[in-house]
């Protein structure tokens, strides 16, 4: 259980998706104007990656990797090549559901995202988590903490962002730097305020 | 010929159109030292009140003195008492030279070690404000406000929260970092949201931990080794620090190494209560603070660990030890990059009184995390507040319909 709970901790602020390895950039830095969509997206991206991850998992472990064949009497196969396509197969299949989903249940949150909820299957935070979890050869139990970890980190930072935004419509920025500029500059602000975290062992 | 007629027949000079328009950021900060603006209210809605944002950051400026003048006489008397252990007589460093030229290194002389102390600080303050004013006044210029007190606060905060024996470029980058990427780019004091005095430190800290991780000696003498309290807590507990005859009176009042302004939990206070009382600084974003601090390491006391004796801090050393008085009084309750709503302001203040125990403790890398936690609770700050007024909406509109 205690290896859990620090796993858990680690994906959530450690090694947030956003802030510590600066994934999953576009839709973060596109969908932060508005703390309410901005919350609805990290949901969606939670979502997405609890069940991704895990799922990807028992691909891995059942079919790809070296020997996992082995109960269907190929014990010297080795598939891990078809990795990546595969993991972004059942990343894009569970985003495609997803937005079937939020178009029947919550249409304002379908409006609201757009063209970025189809863009999840593309975010880098999402393959990222397979990738982190197969190279770190996460035990099934482990994916799922560390899928829901990951996908808490990375809407906590997107919505930490929506409300800085939210409140910087006050400020005056200068002319050149207005958009996207300032909101590059205060990423990096956040990730500055996020490493006190850097160097935690668990 | 009075001040005022002086400054009155300037003034057109710096108006638009004038020989020296660009100038009239600079004007405009000289004349409002002397004299109240003024510039009044000219449309419908009026509120009278004798407090503005000068006088407002001119007492916390003010409120700061405490501190600072016991910050001096414990760097002189750090110093003093390591050189008569050492039986060093000439300083090696050239602040060091300029002291003996005005005095000698008595430790038990309160004027020594002030002087002492002061030949270490007064370099930082003044780089610290020549440089940050510079970008200041550069801003003002360029994009039409005026040079703003605020500036006297983040500097003397700044400079407060440096060690003694930081190299004094380091100080002119940090503050160039805190005033230009802190607060500048986004519009100048009120539209920032981090505190730009801690955004310039964390960047120094984290550019430069060898000089600034807090864990190694701050004596402004050289060839002196040792450990900050809360070095030493890191590596034994309170037991640890008593070993070395510290007590917990001696870290209340000050007698410890470490930055200059935060060493002296005592003078700390002086200065904060009068700002609570002024109602500058949020009561309860001191509160939450402390509560937070209290209730997390009375937590981590209960949980224990074998092999991190942090764990077994109680309370009442983590607020005396490093800058977790001077963070909770000076650097917290900094009404901008705070939250605004009261409850937030709860929120904002136990968020960051968890986190510098759990900052302390847990993280090895730091063994000061008041900063680190205060800049982390900055983030948060917005964020909180948008929850606080999203419910009461709810809450207002519930009580609505059951009407």
């Amino acid at each position: 259980m205690e290896q859990y709970i620090s796993l858990a901790v680690k994906a959530i602020f450690v090694e947030n998706m956003a802030l510590a390895f600066f994934l999953g950039m576009c839709t973060f830095l596109a969908i932060s104007k508005k703390v309410k969509t901005a919350v609805g997206l990290g949901i969606a991206v939670i979502v997405v990656l609890a069940i991704t991850t895990p799922i990807n998992n028992l691909i891995y472990n059942l079919l790809l990797r070296e020997g996992a064949l082995a109960w269907a009497g190929y014990p010297d196969v080795d598939l891990s090549f078809l990795g990546y396509i595969s993991y972004i197969g059942v990343i894009a299949a569970i985003v495609q559901i997803l937005e079937m989903f939020l178009d029947k249940y919550v249409p304002a949150l379908y409006n609201a995202l757009g063209v970025f909820l189809p863009l999840i299957t593309v975010n880098c935070a999402i393959m990222g988590a397979a990738l982190f979890m197969v190279e770190r050869d996460y035990t099934f139990g482990e994916s799922v903490v560390y899928g829901t970890g990951a996908g808490v980190g990375w809407a906590l930072a997107i919505a930490t962002l929506a409300g800085i935004r939210e409140k910087l419509k006050y400020s005056d920025v200068p002319e050149g730097l207005r958009g996207l500029g300032i909101t590059f500059i205060t990423v990096g602000l956040m990730s500055l305020g996020f490493m006190s975290f850097s160097g935690v062992q668990l | 010929m009075s001040l005022r007629n002086i400054l009155d027949k300037m003034e057109p000079h710096f108006h638009k159109g004038g020989k020296y328009e660009n100038w009239y950021a600079l004007y405009e900060a000289a004349d409002t030292i002397f004299y109240t603006p003024g510039h009044v209210t000219k449309t419908a809605a009026h509120v009278r009140d004798a407090v503005d944002l000068k006088r407002i950051m001119i007492l916390v400026w003010m409120c700061t003195f405490p501190a600072v003048f016991f910050g001096l006489y414990n760097v002189g008397f750090q110093a003093n008492t390591a050189m008569a252990a050492m039986n060093i007589t000439e300083p090696s460093t050239w602040q060091g030279s300029i002291a003996g030229a005005l005095t000698s290194f008595d430790p038990d002389s309160l004027w020594d070690n002030i002087i002492h102390g002061a030949s270490y600080w007064l370099p930082i303050y003044l780089v610290t404000f020549v440089v940050g004013g510079f970008w200041e006044v550069l801003f003002a210029m360029k994009r039409g406000h005026e040079v703003n007190e605020g500036f006297f606060v983040t500097s003397i905060l700044f400079a407060l929260i440096l060690p003694p024996t930081i190299p004094l470029w380091q100080v002119a980058l940090g503050i160039s970092f805190g005033v230009v990427i802190g607060k500048e780019v986004f519009g100048g004091t009120g539209k920032n949201f981090l505190n730009p005095a801690l955004t310039g430190r964390a960047f120094l800290f984290f550019a430069y931990p060898a000089q600034m991780s807090g864990d190694a000696i701050w004596t402004a003498v050289d060839g002196f080794s040792g450990a900050t309290p809360l070095g030493l807590a890191a590596a034994g507990g309170v037991d640890a620090i008593l070993a070395q005859n510290i007590t917990w009176f001696d870290a209340f009042i000050g007698n410890i190494q470490g930055s200059v302004g935060e060493v002296s939990t005592f003078a700390i206070a002086l200065g904060g209560l009068v700002l609570l009382f002024a109602k500058v600084a949020a009561w309860r974003i001191v509160a939450g603070v402390f509560l937070g601090m209290t209730v997390m390491a009375t937590l981590l006391n209960l949980i224990g660990s074998e092999t991190n004796a942090m764990f077994s801090l109680p309370f009442y050393w983590h607020m005396v030890l490093g800058g977790f008085a001077f963070g909770m009084f000076f650097m917290a309750t900094d009404p901008i990059s705070a939250s605004m709503t009261n409850t937030g302001k709860w929120y904002f203040g136990a968020l960051i009184g968890v986190m510098v125990v759990l900052i302390r403790v847990v993280n090895p890398a730091f063994p000061e995390g008041m900063m680190l936690a205060i800049l982390f609770g900055n983030l948060f700050a917005p964020l909180i507040d948008n929850f606080v007024v999203q419910a009461n909406i709810k809450r207002r509109a519930m009580r609505h319909v059951s009407e």
